[in-house]
C-alpha cells in the first residue's frame, strides 16, 4: 500500500481517494517551483541593476581615482578638480549627525518601550515616529532652513547640517532601537528583576547589551541614508563650489581642540557629485562617476565597521 | 528527614509536624485576590506559610498557583495590567505597604523561574551579579567566597570550578537551573520561590534538584509550584491545592495525598481532571 493511502485513512481510503491525493500534490509541488522561480528572478533584477550600477560607475570613474583627486580642491577644469572639500565634508556632517541622532534615537527607544505607560498617547507617538520615517528628506530640509538657520540662527553650516540629518535618521533609530529591545526575551528581564535589580539596572545590564546588535543595524541604516541625502542639505544651503577646508579641530594651542569648523560652510559627497553630473562634458561626468564610487566606498566601510561590530557583540552574548 | 520516608509516618508524627510547621508562619496571606485587568484570576487567597520548610502549590494549568507565587516578591509589579488586593506579610512586615521598595524585598525573597535563564554571561559572573548590584561584597575576594559558597549550596561548584568564566548558558539545562539557584542564593535571601523548576529538566537533573530543595530548607522558606504531584510528595512539608483561582485545600503533604478534606482536591490527586 502507498503512504497518500494511509494518509487519507479514516476518510476516504481506496485507489480515488488516491488519484485525488496524487492530483493535488502534484499541483501543490508546482507551485513551489513557480515560486522558487519567481523569488530567483526577483532576486536576480535587483543584484543585476546593482551591479551595471556598479560596473558603469567603475567604468566611467576609476580612472579618475588618483591620490590627486582626493586632495584636490574643485575646479573649473575638470582634469584637475578633486572632492577634498566634499569628503572632508561629508565625514564632518555625518560625525554631527552620529554624535547627536545616535544617542538621542536610542534614548527615545528606550524609553518608548520600557519605560512609557502603555495608554494612548504611547500610541499617538509611536504611529507618528513611524510615519517621521517615511516622510521626504526635502521636508527635514524645510523644517532645517526655518527651524535652526533663520530660527537659531546656527547658519548654512556644518553643524546645521548634521542636525537636519540627525532629525531624519532618529526615526528610523528609534523604530530599531524598540523593535532590538522587544525582541530581548522577557525571561532575561525576570531574572534580573529576582535578585533584585531596579529597573534602569535590568536595561542597562541586560536589555541593552542584548539588543545592541539591532540597534546597530539600525544605526548603519540610518547612517548610510545621512551619507546619501542631497536634497535637505541643498535647502538649508550648502555650497556647491568650495575651495577651502574648516579649520582644524584640534590645534597646537591652549585649549588644543576647536569647534570653529561647526560653523564653517560646507559641502558633501553627493552634492559635488550633482554638481558635476549636471555640467556638460565627458570629464565632468568621469568625476561624477568617481565621486559616486568614493560616496559608495564611505558608505561600505562604514557599513563593514558596523556590522564587524555587530558581529563582535553577537559573539559574546551567548544565549 | 528523608524525603522517601515521608509518606510512611506515623499520622501521630504527621499532627506534631503539621502542628509544628504551623506554629511559625514566615510569610502570612490574608484575603488575596490578583486580577489581569478585569478578569480576576485569584479569589480571596488566605494561606500561612512555614519557615525553614518546603511549602508546594499544586493544581491543573490555569488555577493561578504561579500568579500567587508572583505575589510574594511582587513580580506581578512588572506586568502592567496586573492588581494584587489582601494583605500579604513576611515576618509581620505588609510587602505591599506603600514605600517600601521592591527591589529590597527582591533581595529577601529569591526567585528560580520554569525555564533556567541563566544571564548571556560566564558562570561567575551570573552569581556576581546580584552581590555585586547590592553591593555584598567589600572586596574582590568576599565576592570570590560568595561566588564559591553559593555555587557549594546549590551543588554546582564541583561541576563548573575549572571554568567559572566560561558562558553560563553552556551548561546543560539541570545545570543550567542549578547555577540560577545559586544566583538566587547569592544575594542572601531568606525566602526561594520556584516556579516549576524542573519542568524543563530530565529525570535525573529532576532528582538532583529535588535532593538541593531538601538541602536548602535548613536555611531557606522555599515554596515550590509544581505540576508534578509526586514532586510535590516528595519534597514537600505543607501543599496548598489550588483550583480555579481559589486555594480549595492547604495543609501537611501527606494528609493531602492519603486523606482530602475536599472532593476536588481528592479528584485532582487521583487523575480525575487536570
Amino acid at each position: 500500500m502507498s503512504i497518500t493511502s494511509t494518509l487519507t485513512d479514516g476518510r476516504v481510503a481506496g485507489r480515488a481517494a488516491d488519484s485525488e491525493f496524487v492530483r493535488r500534490l502534484k499541483r501543490r509541488r508546482t507551485n513551489e517551483t513557480v515560486f522558487i522561480c519567481l523569488g530567483l528572478a526577483a532576486t536576480s533584477i535587483g543584484l543585476i541593476a546593482l551591479a551595471a550600477l556598479m560596473i558603469d560607475l567603475a567604468a566611467s570613474g576609476y580612472p579618475r581615482l588618483t591620490a590627486d583627486f582626493f586632495t584636490n580642491f574643485p575646479s573649473r577644469r575638470a582634469g584637475q578638480a578633486g572632492i577634498l572639500s566634499a569628503w572632508v565634508g561629508s565625514l564632518l556632517v555625518i560625525s554631527v549627525t552620529a554624535f547627536i541622532g545616535v544617542p538621542l534615537g536610542v534614548a527615545a527607544g528606550i524609553y518608548l518601550e520600557e519605560y512609557a505607560p502603555k495608554n494612548i498617547w504611547t500610541n499617538i507617538i509611536e504611529i507618528n515616529v513611524s510615519n517621521l520615517a517615511g516622510v521626504p528628506s526635502i521636508v527635514f530640509g524645510l523644517l532645517a532652513l526655518g527651524l535652526f538657520v533663520y530660527g537659531f540662527g546656527t547658519g548654512r553650516s556644518i553643524f546645521t547640517a548634521g542636525l537636519t540629518l540627525a532629525l531624519l535618521i532618529l526615526p528610523i533609530i528609534i523604530v530599531a532601537t524598540r523593535e532590538a529591545i522587544r525582541a530581548v526575551p522577557w525571561s532575561l528581564r525576570e531574572a534580573a528583576y529576582g535578585v533584585g535589580a531596579t529597573k534602569w539596572q535590568v536595561t542597562q545590564d541586560h536589555v541593552l547589551p542584548a539588543a545592541v546588535p539591532g540597534v546597530l543595524t539600525g544605526v548603519i541604516i540610518g547612517i548610510s541614508r545621512a551619507l546619501g541625502e542631497t536634497a535637505p542639505l541643498v535647502t538649508i544651503g550648502a555650497l556647491s563650489f568650495i575651495a577651502f577646508l574648516p579649520p582644524s579641530p584640534v590645534s597646537a594651542d591652549f585649549p588644543f581642540i576647536s569647534f570653529a569648523w561647526l560653523f564653517e560652510g560646507f559641502t558633501v559627497l553627493p552634492i559635488q557629485a550633482f554638481n558635476w553630473v549636471s555640467r556638460p562634458g565627458d570629464d565632468f561626468q568621469s568625476n561624477a562617476a568617481a565621486a559616486g564610487l568614493v560616496l559608495m566606498a564611505i558608505t561600505l566601510v562604514l557599513n563593514g565597521v558596523a556590522i564587524y561590530f555587530r558581529y563582535r557583540l553577537r559573539k559574546k552574548l551567548q544565549w | 528527614m528523608n524525603t522517601h520516608t515521608a509518606p510512611t509516618m506515623s499520622s501521630a508524627t504527621i499532627g506534631a509536624a503539621g502542628e509544628m510547621l504551623a506554629g511559625r508562619p514566615k510569610i502570612t496571606a490574608k484575603n488575596v485576590n490578583v486580577y489581569y485587568g478585569e478578569k480576576q484570576a485569584l479569589f480571596d487567597v488566605s494561606v500561612n506559610i512555614p519557615e525553614k520548610s518546603v511549602t508546594s502549590f499544586i493544581g491543573p494549568s490555569g488555577c493561578g498557583k504561579s500568579t500567587f507565587l508572583r505575589c510574594f516578591n511582587r513580580m506581578n509589579d512588572t506586568i502592567p495590567t496586573c492588581r494584587v488586593t489582601g494583605d500579604i506579610e513576611i515576618d509581620n512586615a505588609d510587602i505591599y505597604e506603600r514605600g517600601l521598595d521592591v527591589v529590597q524585598l527582591r533581595a529577601r525573597v529569591g526567585m528560580v523561574f520554569q525555564k533556567p535563564n541563566p544571564f548571556p554571561k560566564s558562570i561567575y559572573d551570573n552569581i556576581a551579579y546580584g552581590p555585586r548590584i547590592h553591593g555584598l561584597a567589600r572586596s574582590k575576594t568576599d565576592l570570590d567566597q560568595i561566588v564559591e559558597s553559593s555555587l557549594k549550596k546549590a551543588g554546582l561548584f564541583e561541576e563548573v570550578k575549572d571554568r567559572l568564566h566560561e558562558s553560563g548558558t553552556g551548561l546543560s539545562g539541570g545545570q543550567q537551573q542549578r547555577l540560577c539557584i545559586a544566583r538566587a542564593i547569592a544575594v542572601g535571601p531568606e525566602v526561594i520561590l520556584m516556579d516549576e523548576p524542573c519542568s524543563a529538566l530530565d529525570p535525573i537533573a529532576t532528582a538532583r534538584i529535588e535532593e538541593l530543595i531538601d538541602h536548602l530548607k535548613e536555611n531557606f522558606t522555599i515554596i515550590i509550584v509544581t505540576h508534578s504531584m509526586q514532586q510535590a510528595a516528595r519534597v514537600s512539608q505543607r501543599t496548598a491545592f489550588f483550583h480555579l483561582g481559589v486555594l480549595v485545600e492547604e495543609g501537611v503533604t501527606q494528609m493531602i495525598f492519603t486523606n482530602p478534606r475536599d472532593r476536588r482536591t481528592q479528584d485532582y490527586i487521583t487523575g480525575r481532571f487536570g
